[in-house]
């Protein structure tokens, strides 16, 4: 059995899911959960409901916005006040930054990215994509230790009925140390959506979708059933999409629950992106794109015939 | 001002990748080897503060097997002053690497006033090594940057986070930053550029010059397989506008009753 620390970053308050889905495949070993800053009694039950025995909020000056180096410093002086074996975060966007940093404060290895794991014996094997996804890998650290371990979102899924933990709550006194690289303003994104990396269901528009003003239909499917809406680099280096909405090699690796391919037409590149996704619906003219290989349902049309309709009968399922 | 730039080499994104036999790597003899795409912004981005401070000495930096120089020769085409190869596997972590990188920068006895590098290289995508470098060398590190404004020895940069929002972030040179899409635009090389860059320098080492042990590998990857391939799916042709309600119609339902994810 392994001492397993579970570092969680809070959004809005909230846990990330991917803290959650982490700590219910942790089951069997020791987990605790560190959090800069504070959350609530709801958000420490959540955690404990999966497994976390001790929740320890780091609190100090200069941590109330992330910097890369206060946050490892701070994390860093708490890990080595313990003995962990393993340090677990979501490959989230701190944690792929925050992670090799401070893994490196201990001279230890991280393997990121890791969508599956067994803990044998208290001893970490993983599994990760390669190659944005075109081939996986066994993973495993050797070194010093502590050794850390970031896990995609959406990769693991919840564990049901994982066996609670005692989650008992306490305040650390945590240093910054010197942060030379600080963040001095925030620019919202213009879409409030989750992000594609952590989206339950993605619409996806090709260079079919011809300009950016069409990427309205799609909008309005993805308000309908909940969906981010993204773009594969075709449509990207079209200028329809910012770079932001991109996925697969060169732009984000998803794995949601539903992806709807709107003229996609499914290039290597793409298909590696987005081929671990659960169900993948493809809407495509060609019926000889290579996206319907990939698709669990393919239609043959022209997506703005068929887009429009199926919003339609989201519509009438969802009863909106 | 000296500028280092990390590149890394790595199999076109067209690429079919084939793992080998015995799944410690993929078959690497017939890919078509590019700079990591990501890279490309960090070499532009260099060059365009040389653009602005002929002073400035551009030295790109890679790790990596020495069979095929591409990616070093196309960013001195680019207009790279200089490239230092660390001759190592394709297949090393990214610890290794980032402690050749150290090593090799510290060989050329030029003190780094900025180091660039791509967020990600697309390999094995593991984002770590311009985070570690930076620990290594002690440096502030700011990733996934698609901005950047240089004023003295202060830069202001743009980090892309989740969803696209931005975080504005200041800091002081020497600093390690990585670059994203969206930075800017890369430049072709130029005829005349490539043939400049087949006399520029390209000092050479080994692993062991740098200082880099089989002891520093801190993941090891193994058997590599292709993913599960998916039982082919149900297709359905909408081309008929007379059939096309009733075809989607029946594929959302399918997603509820059958798929269960709607």
């Amino acid at each position: 059995m392994a001492n397993v620390l579970v570092f969680t970053e809070l959004h809005d308050g909230h846990v990330k899911p991917v803290t959650l889905e982490i700590l219910g495949k942790l089951a069997g070993q020791t987990a605790d959960v560190a959090v800069i800053g504070d959350i609530g009694a709801d958000q420490v039950a959540a955690l404990a409901k999966v497994g976390a025995q001790n929740v320890h909020k780091l609190k100090g000056a200069n941590l109330d916005k992330y910097s890369p180096e206060g946050y490892a410093n701070a994390l860093a002086d708490f890990i080595k006040s313990k003995s962990y074996d393993y340090v677990f975060a979501g490959a989230t966007s701190m944690g792929k930054d925050l992670l090799p940093r401070l893994a490196t404060k201990f001279n230890a290895g991280l393997a990121s990215d890791v969508v599956n794991f067994t803990m044998d014996g208290g001893t970490f094997a993983g599994t990760r994509p390669l190659f944005a996804g075109k081939c996986l890998a066994k993973v495993e650290i050797n070194g010093p230790k502590p050794h850390f371990v970031s896990i995609r979102p959406n990769a693991l899924g919840m564990t049901e009925g994982a066996a609670a933990g005692a989650g008992n709550a306490s305040d650390v006194n945590a240093n910054a140390g010197d942060i030379r690289a600080v963040i001095k303003d925030i620019i919202k994104a213009a879409s409030t959506k989750v992000d594609l990396t952590e989206a339950n269901i993605i619409v996806t528009g090709g260079r079919a979708m011809k300009n950016a003003e069409n990427f309205a239909i799609l909008n309005q499917m993805a308000d309908v059933i909940g969906a981010t809406v993204g773009a594969s680099r075709a449509a990207v280096d079209s200028g329809f999409a910012p770079h932001a909405m991109q996925v697969g090699q060169t732009g984000k690796t998803v794995a949601p629950s539903l992806y709807i391919a709107c003229g996609v037409s499914g290039a290597i590149q793409h298909l590696a992106g987005m081929r671990t996704s659960k169900v993948i619906v493809a809407i495509n003219s060609d019926p000889d794109a290579p996206i319907f290989t990939k698709a669990d349902y393919g239609i043959v049309g022209d997506l703005f015939q068929i887009v429009p309709i199926m919003t339609e009968e989201f519509n009438k399922l969802l009863g909106k | 001002m000296n500028i280092f730039v990390c590149v890394k080499q790595v199999p076109d994104t067209e690429t079919k990748i084939t793992p080998t036999g015995d799944g410690s790597f993929i078959e690497t003899a017939s890919i078509k080897w590019i700079m990591n795409p990501y890279d490309e912004f960090a070499v532009e981005q260099a060059l365009l503060i040389k653009q602005s401070n002929p002073a400035a000495n551009v030295t790109v930096v890679r790790v990596g097997s020495v069979k095929d120089t591409e990616a070093l020769r196309t960013a001195m085409a680019m207009g790279a002053d200089d490239a230092a190869l660390v001759e190592a596997g394709d297949n090393l972590d990214s610890y290794s690497i980032a402690k050749a990188l150290k090593g090799a920068i510290e060989k050329t006895g030029k003190k780094p006033d900025l180091i660039l590098a791509g967020k990600q290289a697309i390999d094995d995508d593991a984002l770590q090594v311009p985070q570690i470098l930076a620990e290594m060398l002690n440096l502030p590190s700011v990733s996934v940057i698609v901005g950047f404004e240089l004023a003295g020895n202060s830069v202001k940069v743009k980090r892309e986070v989740e969803g696209g929002a931005l975080e504005v972030y200041e800091v002081s040179t020497p600093c390690v930053l990585a670059c994203n899409k969206g930075l800017n635009t890369p430049r072709y090389a130029s005829l005349p550029g490539i043939m400049k860059a087949k006399k520029k320098p390209m000092a050479q080492y080994s692993l062991a010059d740098v200082g880099v042990s089989d002891a520093d590998r801190r993941v090891k990857y193994s058997g590599f397989k292709l993913p599960p391939e998916k039982p082919p799916g149900k297709k359905f042709d909408a081309t008929d506008a007379a059939k096309q309600k009733e075809v989607v119609a029946q594929v959302v339902g399918l997603l509820r009753t059958e798929a269960k994810v709607i």
